[in-house]
């Protein structure tokens, strides 16, 4: 039975590397760009939710409404002005921008927020827990996991049965024919990286809300969001979300043998998913 | 000015450079000796760094996983095997250049900027492995016994040589070590990309269908690429942590200590050029001791101007100084045969 506890667990806390990973996943598969200060961005989206909290006095889950729109202007800027003018066959340049982005964001939070830990506090809710057949389940891991998965839904319902979808299904395929239909592509581009952020901004309402967090862990959930998305295979949402609970259940099966050995069970999940499966479980067909 | 004219300033140049950073143990003071160590380990980082991604292709956000193991196979050979450290730099080479192999096995599946994970999660990995060594400490790291570093070969001469005591002869052998390192490490790269495989390798960035058509063979050769600077950086990380004296995981395989200030420092330098790890070390160094008292101000600045350089400047600090000036040091361009 305890095993059966363990795999549960890790199958919750693969909700939460999806949704660490849901808004790389979409940035990749529109725009081929791998954006390495995503995990920081998640973490400067928490502390905008601190801020949002403790000045307004508000619940986080409100708070991160407010965070919103904050975060997709955010995110709307940076690729108007940022990212689209390094985007292109070379891949060295949106790598080094972004990975400077990642030092600079850290470093900033570090010196307005100092290095200190936060929480989120939501109240008797995050020690609530569900008996559920055999095995108890924390209500906030569990309500990781549904959202995480109505955000993957969320995500495939605009893909696929919107016009904006359209248009950011028809850029990815082929950017100069889009363009010739009337669509801008730098535009999509970056109302994909706003929705990306708005993401973001759900992931790093859960991070907050279950566990302490300061600047500097951006770049150890980056790894994990990473791992999901090739995991999934890139470009596939529903695959970023089985690759998250891939690296989840590893993560919870590793640290039920020994404690030190979470993190690294998970890297090595990963590393024979890919000796298996290059390319992923799910990878698209055309790339 | 000939090119054959250009190319003997330079190296009168480059010898004058050469001596007089040699003779720093003997004239300048024992804080400047330790300054310049960094400095030249860091160009060697850097130096190898650049042949990855400025001119393979192969952005590696991972590097710190050989300068750590170079470091632990040092350790391994001093503390488990009794051998002199300087043994233990070879020991730290080879074991890196071991452990590349695997590396580069499973990060050569992963296209492009998802190469940039592998090798991330595959240092991650090693690092992790590495907290699992009891024999040297574990997750806590272990330290150089009391005076090694004193009984290192050659170290004797060197006191005599230099009129100090142990210790600061111990400094100039690494710091000597060091400069050593960087310039063969930067003739060795020179002579690589001047060479018909280096031609290459160039050939494949610019254009990879048209060099494969020629017979080049892409895989083959950023694989060699790979793990030849997999062995430099390894015998850094071992040179650089006789001179720190003592190992952690999370020191010897610090993402921002060996590869993010690594990355800048070619970055604002110059990618792609020989000349620009040399230029960025000089700016990293000045920034470094203007802004040293405001910690995290300084990765800021040094992000920033990373992310300038990328948007305005690709080729960084030298390549904006060789456009305006037509100055071109260790050019790898190849004259145009002459006509019959």
């Amino acid at each position: 039975m305890i095993w059966l506890d363990t795999i549960v667990q890790g199958i919750l806390l693969g909700g939460l590397y999806a949704l660490f990973a849901a808004g790389l996943s979409l940035v990749f598969g529109i725009m081929r760009l791998v954006n390495l200060a995503h995990g920081d961005l998640i973490v400067l989206a928490a502390f905008l939710i601190l801020t949002i909290v403790s000045a307004l006095g508000l619940n986080p889950f409100l708070g991160a409404l407010l965070a919103m729109p904050v975060m997709f202007g955010a995110g709307w800027l940076l690729q108007t002005y940022v990212l689209n003018r390094v985007l292109g066959d070379d891949i060295l340049p949106p790598l080094l921008v972004t990975f400077g982005l990642s030092v600079v964001i850290q470093n900033g939070l570090l010196e307005g927020f100092s290095a200190d830990s936060q929480k989120l506090s939501a109240g008797p809710i995050e020690a609530a827990s569900l008996p559920l057949g055999p095995v108890t389940v924390g209500v906030m891991p569990l309500l990781t996991l549904i959202s995480a998965i109505l955000v993957i839904f969320a995500l495939n319902q605009l893909f696929y049965r919107t016009r904006l979808g359209r248009a950011f299904r028809a850029t990815s395929d082929d950017a100069v024919t889009a363009g010739l239909m009337g669509i801008r592509p730098r535009n999509v581009f970056a109302i994909a990286t706003g929705v990306a952020m708005v993401v973001a901004t759900i992931a790093a309402l859960y991070l907050g809300m279950r566990a302490n967090f300061d600047p500097t862990i951006g770049p150890a959930r980056l790894i994990y969001a990473f791992e999901a998305v090739i995991i999934g295979g890139l470009g596939s949402l529903w695959g970023t979300l089985a690759g998250g609970i891939v690296i989840g259940v590893a993560q919870a099966l590793g640290a039920a043998v020994n404690p030190e050995w979470q993190i690294l069970s998970g890297h090595i999940a990963f590393i024979l998913v890919l000796l298996v499966r290059p390319r992923g479980l799910f990878p698209r067909a055309n790339d | 000015m000939t090119p054959s004219m250009k190319s003997s300033a330079t190296k009168i140049v480059a010898l004058i450079a050469l001596i007089g950073l040699a003779l720093v143990p003997v004239i300048g003071s024992r804080a400047m000796v330790q300054d310049l160590f960094m400095v030249l380990t860091m160009l060697v980082l850097a130096l190898n760094w650049n042949m990855l991604a400025g001119f393979a292709g192969l952005v590696s956000v991972g590097q710190q996983a050989f300068v750590g193991i170079g470091a632990y196979g040092m350790f391994a050979a001093v503390i488990l095997w009794g051998l002199d450290p300087l043994i233990g730099i070879v020991v730290g080479g080879i074991v890196a250049m071991a452990l590349s192999i695997p590396v580069a096995f499973f990060a050569f599946r992963l296209n492009g900027a998802y190469f940039a994970i592998g090798t991330w999660v595959a240092s991650e990995t090693v690092r992790l492995l590495v907290a699992q060594w009891k024999a040297l400490g574990g997750g806590t790291g272990t330290s150089l016994p009391k005076g090694t570093t004193k009984d290192m070969f050659g170290v004797d001469v060197i006191k005599d040589l230099i009129d100090g005591s142990s210790s600061a002869a111990a400094d100039a052998l690494t710091y000597w070590l060091a400069l050593a390192l960087a310039a063969a490490t930067l003739l060795a790269g020179y002579m690589f990309l001047r060479s018909r495989m280096g031609l290459g390798l160039q050939a494949i960035r610019d254009n990879a269908e048209a060099a494969k058509s020629v017979g080049v063979d892409p895989t083959r050769l950023k694989a060699l690429v790979f793990v030849l600077c997999a062995f430099g950086t390894g015998i850094c990380g071992a040179l650089l942590f006789i001179q720190i004296t003592r190992v952690t995981p999370d020191a010897a395989f610090s993402v921002v200590d060996w590869t993010a200030f690594v990355i800048f420092i070619t970055v604002i330098g110059g990618i792609g050029t020989l000349p620009g790890p040399i230029v960025g070390v000089i700016v990293f160094y000045a920034l470094q001791r203007t802004l040293a008292d405001y910690g995290t101000v300084y990765l800021i600045v040094l992000g920033l101007i990373g992310i300038s350089v990328m948007l305005f400047a690709r080729k960084g600090l030298w390549g904006m100084f060789s456009a305006r000036t037509g100055i071109d040091l260790l050019s790898l361009r190849h004259p145009a045969p002459r006509r019959p």
